[in-house]
């Protein structure tokens, strides 16, 4: 599969709209929590050679505190389920609760009980020991199908043009898919009635540009159960729309959405799959028709006549239901309605089924969660000072130094720059808000933060130009790894695909993906005795963190209570805690930023161009799911 | 040629491993990891199954001797043990642990203590194999030849 080279900041709409880079899943950011060293490595190689950002973490609390400190600074979270320190389970609650980031269990118990247990609590998926790279692969689907139903609580998404006809996107939201799906299920006069409708409202869509809608999960929540009041021959979208109770939904989104359902739902594939309309390369294609629907396939659908619809549900349905291991009803009107799983789809919970483990999630469970990790959300969102938000990676980054300087040993090279050890969590934050890619900013703690973190040399220059004012860098950043293992992605990868982030200042992927990955990321793995004691300034810039950081509990292997040990209270201490002070980080460093933009921007084209090259020759989710989704010109019509 | 001959013996041996048991699939996969990138990915990961299988051997040899044998403890470690041979593709390793824990949930110490002593005399086979195969490995490279993969058994 050959991936559309494109400049790292360049912004296409389809990216914006589902937020999600053009690179993606590569860059994806996984956690990865085990305490056998063994498995823990070969997790990172694997996890690694899918391109996705690897931080592991031989110890539960760790992972947890890591976790709080970079709040957005990961994706997924691999956890192992027996562990001495903390249950996995338990991790497994406190990720969903806290952060609501999706968690992929992980054991050698393959046992029923304990693969339910995973279940129950809400993992995403439950791998088994010894974990296969199939397996690896795919765990890109959990984070678009979590993010995709997190309640961005907006209700509008403009994702530019909205008659674009070739984003897929359109597909499922506005009156144009709802018409045409409507045609292929006209049966009864209500139908017959919303089509009449729809068709009418089409023309106004095409001609108006309208707001998109998105369905979060609170919206589909009440759209559920309005429909559940109204009753299956009832539910039309008028009086759903009535009975939602949301100004700013119109009709047509609810008579959309319906349709979704409706064509959807019968692979208990909720919103997720459907909502996920990634990027236009293929492999998002394929990875979002896990129903064997062809997504391009869908938006073409559009324009077809009615029988080519029904011979596309019909088709997909058979699909899916070869796919699915839920036997499906007949195809009817009613069907929305038959779904066994629970209403609130907004999938964690939707296990991959691929994989055989069925998911069923007490709904009240998710729902009980979903309001907790929103009111966390919401909470940590503010609490901390926007600067945060904006730079996960340092956060993570600092985070990470913190964690590590908890010894005083300086772990090898890579991680002393995460050796931010005593840092207090405002200049962190101060750091952060200077937005200065990848560097850690040391107040107190780096005092000697010397050693390699990169290998890669594009980035020693994109992060040794911060780190001026560090007399004691000593950033050779260039080690002798060898060759650059394209795997393990630092922080630059992370505010590359955060969002909110100040993405100018990411250099690419690619940069890291260039980093070896044996540089180091495992904290305390090597004891590098770092250990930042000397006041520097809070402009220090920040530090390139090795792109694969081991966050690990005592940093000797056999020591299991880093927070113990702690120096600095930091463990504790979230980014929050400490006021923000700003203003006097924030000028120095912007000299920093101007300054180094030019030069990222040309390392990462070549090394996007680097990375791109990898990646084709890199197995693709597309070829996972096992059928390459249908496309509707092969369909007998 | 001596290479050749070296690749032959490397690749009889391994085959030779896979047969008897001792590699299984998981171990193909592992080479399949190796890359230009990380050259050293089997070595180094087989070295930390080494050192934490000797730790937790030790472990567990110290906890069946204990007065009170705590036998969740002892699970704990041959859970682990069993995680992370069959990560490697340690195979007899592997079904020595799950023998193990079998005997485990009966709280039988001397069934238990049988079972250490087939799981340690497992893994000191696996590990005098492995080392051998590694030595042949280097032989291979030092002669300036490459590594054959065997993957009839992944």
């Amino acid at each position: 599969m050959s991936l559309e080279v494109k400049p790292m900041f360049s912004s296409s709409s389809l990216k914006s709209g589902d937020g999600f880079s053009d690179q993606f899943p590569v860059g994806l950011r996984v956690l990865v929590v085990d305490d056998d060293p063994t498995c823990l490595r070969i997790m990172e190689k694997m996890l690694g050679n899918c391109l996705y950002e690897v931080t592991k973490c031989n110890c539960a609390e760790l992972a947890l505190q890591y976790l709080r400190d970079n709040k957005n600074g990961v994706d997924v979270v691999i956890s192992d389920v027996h562990m001495p320190d903390m249950d996995g389970f338990k991790l497994l609650e406190q990720v969903g609760l806290e952060m609501d980031l999706p968690v992929i269990m992980m054991s050698a118990d393959d046992s029923k009980d304990v693969v339910m247990k995973g279940v129950t609590h809400g993992a995403c998926d439950y791998l088994i020991k010894p974990v296969r790279m199939e397996a690896i692969k795919n765990i890109w689907q959990h984070v678009v199908r979590k993010k995709k139903h997190e309640g961005k609580d907006k209700d509008f998404v403009n994702s530019g043009g909205v008659e674009d006809e070739d984003q897929k996107q359109k597909v499922f939201e506005d009156g144009d898919y709802s018409s045409s799906a409507n045609e292929g299920n006209s049966n009864s006069r209500k139908r017959k009635v919303e089509e009449d409708d729809d068709a009418e409202e089409r023309d106004d869509v095409s001609t108006h540009k309208k707001p998109r809608v998105v369905w979060t999960s609170e919206l589909h929540v009440k759209f559920m159960n309005a429909v559940d009041k109204l009753g299956i021959e009832k539910a039309v979208p008028k009086k759903i729309l009535e009975l939602m109770n949301v100004p700013a939904l119109s009709r047509e989104n609810v008579a959309s959405h319906l349709q979704v359902e409706q064509f959807f739902h019968h692979n208990r594939r909720v919103d997720s799959i459907t909502r996920f309309m990634g990027p236009p390369n293929a492999a998002f294609g394929n990875a979002s028709a896990f129903n064997g629907v062809d997504i391009q396939g869908l938006a073409a659908a559009r324009q077809l006549q009615q029988q080519n619809l029904a011979a596309i549900q019909a088709a997909a349905l058979g699909r899916a239901s070869t796919k699915v291991s839920v036997s499906l009803p007949s195809h009817d009107n009613r069907n929305i309605f038959n779904f066994e799983n629970p209403r609130l789809n907004n999938d964690n919970k939707q296990i991959d089924l691929l994989h055989g483990i069925p998911t069923t999630m007490d709904p009240k469970q998710l729902a009980s969660l979903r309001q907790s990790a929103s009111t966390f959300g919401h909470m940590n969102m503010h609490v901390p000072s926007p600067a945060v938000q904006n730079n996960p990676s340092m956060n993570q980054m600092l985070q990470q130094s913190r964690i590590q300087g908890l010894n005083g040993q300086s772990l090898n090279a890579a991680i002393n720059s995460n050796h931010v050890s005593n840092l207090p969590a405002n200049v962190v934050q101060s750091v952060l808000s200077t937005a200065i890619p990848s560097t850690v900013l040391g107040r107190n703690g780096i005092g000697n933060v010397q050693g390699p973190v990169y290998t890669s040399s594009s980035v020693p220059s994109s992060g040794v130009g911060l780190i001026t004012e560090f007399p004691s860098n000593s950033f050779s950043f260039l080690s002798n790894s060898g060759t650059p293992a394209v795997t393990s992605k630092g922080m630059f990868q992370n505010m590359k695909s955060e969002i909110r982030g100040p993405r100018a200042l990411v250099p690419s992927h690619g940069a890291f993906n260039e980093l070896n990955m044996n540089m180091i990321q495992d904290w305390g793995m090597q004891n590098a005795g770092l250990t930042f004691e000397s006041p520097l300034r809070s402009n220090m810039g920040v530090l390139g963190i090795s792109p694969s950081t081991l966050v690990q509990q005592g940093f000797s292997s056999n020591s299991k209570n880093v927070q113990g040990q702690s120096k600095s209270p930091i463990v504790n201490s979230s980014l929050s805690e400490n006021p923000l002070r700003n203003e006097d980080e924030r000028i120095p460093n912007t000299g920093f930023e101007n300054g180094l933009f030019p030069e990222q921007y040309i390392q990462e084209d070549d090394l996007m161009t680097a990375l791109l090259k990898q990646q084709d020759g890199t197995g693709h989710v597309e070829g996972e799911f096992g059928f390459g989704g249908f496309h509707l010109d092969t369909l007998p019509q | 040629m001596e290479v050749e001959q070296l690749q032959r013996s490397f690749l009889e041996y391994i085959a030779a491993l896979f047969r008897e048991g001792f590699l299984d699939g998981q171990f193909s996969q592992l080479q399949l990891l190796q890359d230009e990138s990380n050259p050293d990915f089997v070595v180094e990961v087989v070295s930390l199954f080494f050192e934490d299988s000797e730790r937790l051997l030790n472990d567990l040899t110290k906890a069946l001797d204990q007065q009170n044998v705590d036998f969740k403890r002892i699970d704990a470690h041959v859970h682990q043990l069993k995680g992370s041979s069959s990560s490697i593709g340690a195979h007899r390793v592997k079904n020595a642990c799950i023998t193990f824990r079998n005997f485990c949930d009966e709280r039988n110490v001397e069934a238990c203590l049988r079972c250490l002593q087939e799981v340690k005399q497992e893994y000191l086979l696996a590990k005098t194999k492995l080392e051998a195969l590694f030595r042949l490995e280097q032989q291979i490279v030092a002669a300036g030849g490459a590594i054959p993969i065997l993957d009839e058994f992944s």
